[in-house]
């Protein structure tokens, strides 16, 4: 077991958004969290990375345990340096090119000697297919490409886990395919992946567990097959009937 | 005009220009320069929401903007040595000017700041970067980018305002300009004279933000 999270509860001005939430993710897993909008999975995702203060619950991580209310800030640094975040909107930095987005990280967040971080950006860029772009700036490149920056951006800094928050849900239909054949290359490479996704065929295809939330709870938490061919839960076969009609 | 106040003019040109040139403009450039530091450190300090520090730095803020700067040069320059704080007359008009302008800057650089999506910081976090370097390298130079044309007008202000600096016997371009009057009474011809020179500095100063602008629209990273 690399990432074990118990218990999350997260509230944004009295409106309780979590409700008490676990996960388990083991080494090589590729994990993707369903759910209609509103469910928590996205605030459930940050949680996980620290950008929200969860209310209340414990995550542990390679073994070590900390409160996810109560971490220090030097705890959370540490943690975040085993893990990537790919966020629905890219956040590449708009003021550096794109190899710079990828270094910034190496150098100035980890000491990475300059020409070591950039021979690791360069390789880092060209599993995504984007080594073509170094000098470009963010501005200049379609969503597609900007995602497919950031995703090297994170594999740049060897996580053990990526987490993806939407990655494709603000591109453009035809881009969406570069960025998910990116996510399914990794998975095949066998990185370990949670991903908030409205792609149910990436869901079925490439992640091999769902975790499906709705009102910030977990209804069903299962083997991906499993959860699309034979769902227990009467909530998870009405949420999958309607994505079928859809 | 006569052929007196024509030499006169040819007479003192050179030499207000040349006090335009040695001390206006290095003690703008000072000045402003104090300015954009303080005024960087105070907007860090609110965008962070540093406490104790932060309340200080709105109580500094309100206090320079609700009072005139002529007032604060005299209140340092004559005021203080009451208490045995003497000031050189440059130094006086340094500090004062400095932390003046800082106090308008601040709030240009903090709402600057402030624009700069918070994804940039959250992403900065997920790279393994702190917060300082996160302004460093991320949000200072998307900030300055917006604040730019904001920042080209207080040095074009901080220009004029060194004209203040007359007042606490810094000899500058006014002060100059006086000084010649003094001797000569050519009250039009010599402060015309100071308002040319101020306009030429001016003209130059914009002319070179309108350039600068073009310079950062033209570079790829443009912020959006």
């Amino acid at each position: 077991m690399m990432l074990d999270i118990r218990g999350v509860k997260k509230s944004f001005e009295g409106l309780e958004v979590l409700k008490g939430i676990d996960l388990t993710v083991e080494k090589g897993d590729v994990v993707a969290i369903l759910g209609p909008s509103g469910s928590g999975k996205t605030t459930f995702l940050r949680c996980v990375n620290f950008l929200e203060r969860a209310d209340s619950g414990t995550l542990t991580f390679d073994g070590e345990t900390v409160d996810m209310h109560t971490v220090k800030k030097r705890d959370i640094a540490r943690l975040r340096k085993k893990t990537a975040f790919v966020f629905q909107n890219y956040n590449l930095f708009l003021n550096k090119t794109v190899l710079q987005n990828v270094t910034l990280g190496l150098t100035a967040g980890s000491g990475v000697p300059r020409q070591q971080a950039r021979d690791i950006a360069v390789k880092a860029l060209m599993r995504v297919g984007m080594e073509q772009k170094l000098d470009s700036y963010p501005s200049q490149l379609s969503g597609g490409q900007q995602q497919r920056v950031a995703i090297a951006r994170g594999l740049a800094l060897d996580p053990e886990i990526i987490y993806f928050d939407e990655p494709t849900s603000a591109l453009d239909p035809e881009l969406i395919g570069e960025v998910l054949g990116v996510m399914r290359q990794l998975a095949d490479e066998g990185m370990t992946m949670l991903v908030v996704t409205h792609e149910m065929e990436f869901a079925k295809n490439v992640s091999n567990k769902v975790l499906f939330m709705e009102g910030g709870y977990v209804v069903e938490a299962a083997p991906s097959r499993a959860f699309f061919e034979h769902p227990q839960e009467e909530r998870s076969r009405a949420f999958l009937r309607a994505i079928r009609h859809e | 005009m006569s052929e007196r106040t024509w030499s006169i003019v040819v007479d003192s040109f050179p030499k207000m220009l040349d006090y335009g040139v040695r001390v206006t403009l290095p003690l703008a450039a000072a000045s402003f320069a104090l300015a954009l530091v303080v005024a960087v450190i105070v907007a860090l300090i609110q965008y962070a929401k540093v406490p104790v520090l932060q309340e200080l730095c709105r109580f500094y803020i309100w206090v320079v903007r609700g009072t005139p700067v002529l007032v604060q040069l005299y209140l340092v320059f004559y005021g203080l040595p009451s208490l045995g704080l003497v000031f050189d007359a440059w130094l006086a008009a340094w500090l004062v000017l400095g932390l003046n302008e800082a106090a308008y800057m601040a709030e240009t650089m903090r709402g600057a700041i402030e624009s700069v999506s918070v994804g940039q910081l959250e992403a900065g976090y997920c790279v393994g970067l702190n917060f300082p370097q996160i302004m460093w390298h991320v949000m200072l130079p998307q900030a300055f980018r917006t604040a730019f044309p904001a920042l080209g007008n207080s040095l074009i202000s901080m220009v004029k305002e060194t004209s203040m600096a007359a007042t606490i016997t810094v000899m500058e371009l006014f002060r100059q300009a006086q000084v010649i009057n003094g001797r000569v009474y050519e009250s039009l011809a010599l402060y015309t004279e100071a308002a040319v020179i101020y306009l030429m500095f001016c003209t130059v100063l914009s002319w070179l933000q309108r350039l600068g602008e073009r310079l950062l629209a033209r570079r790829g990273g443009a912020a959006k």
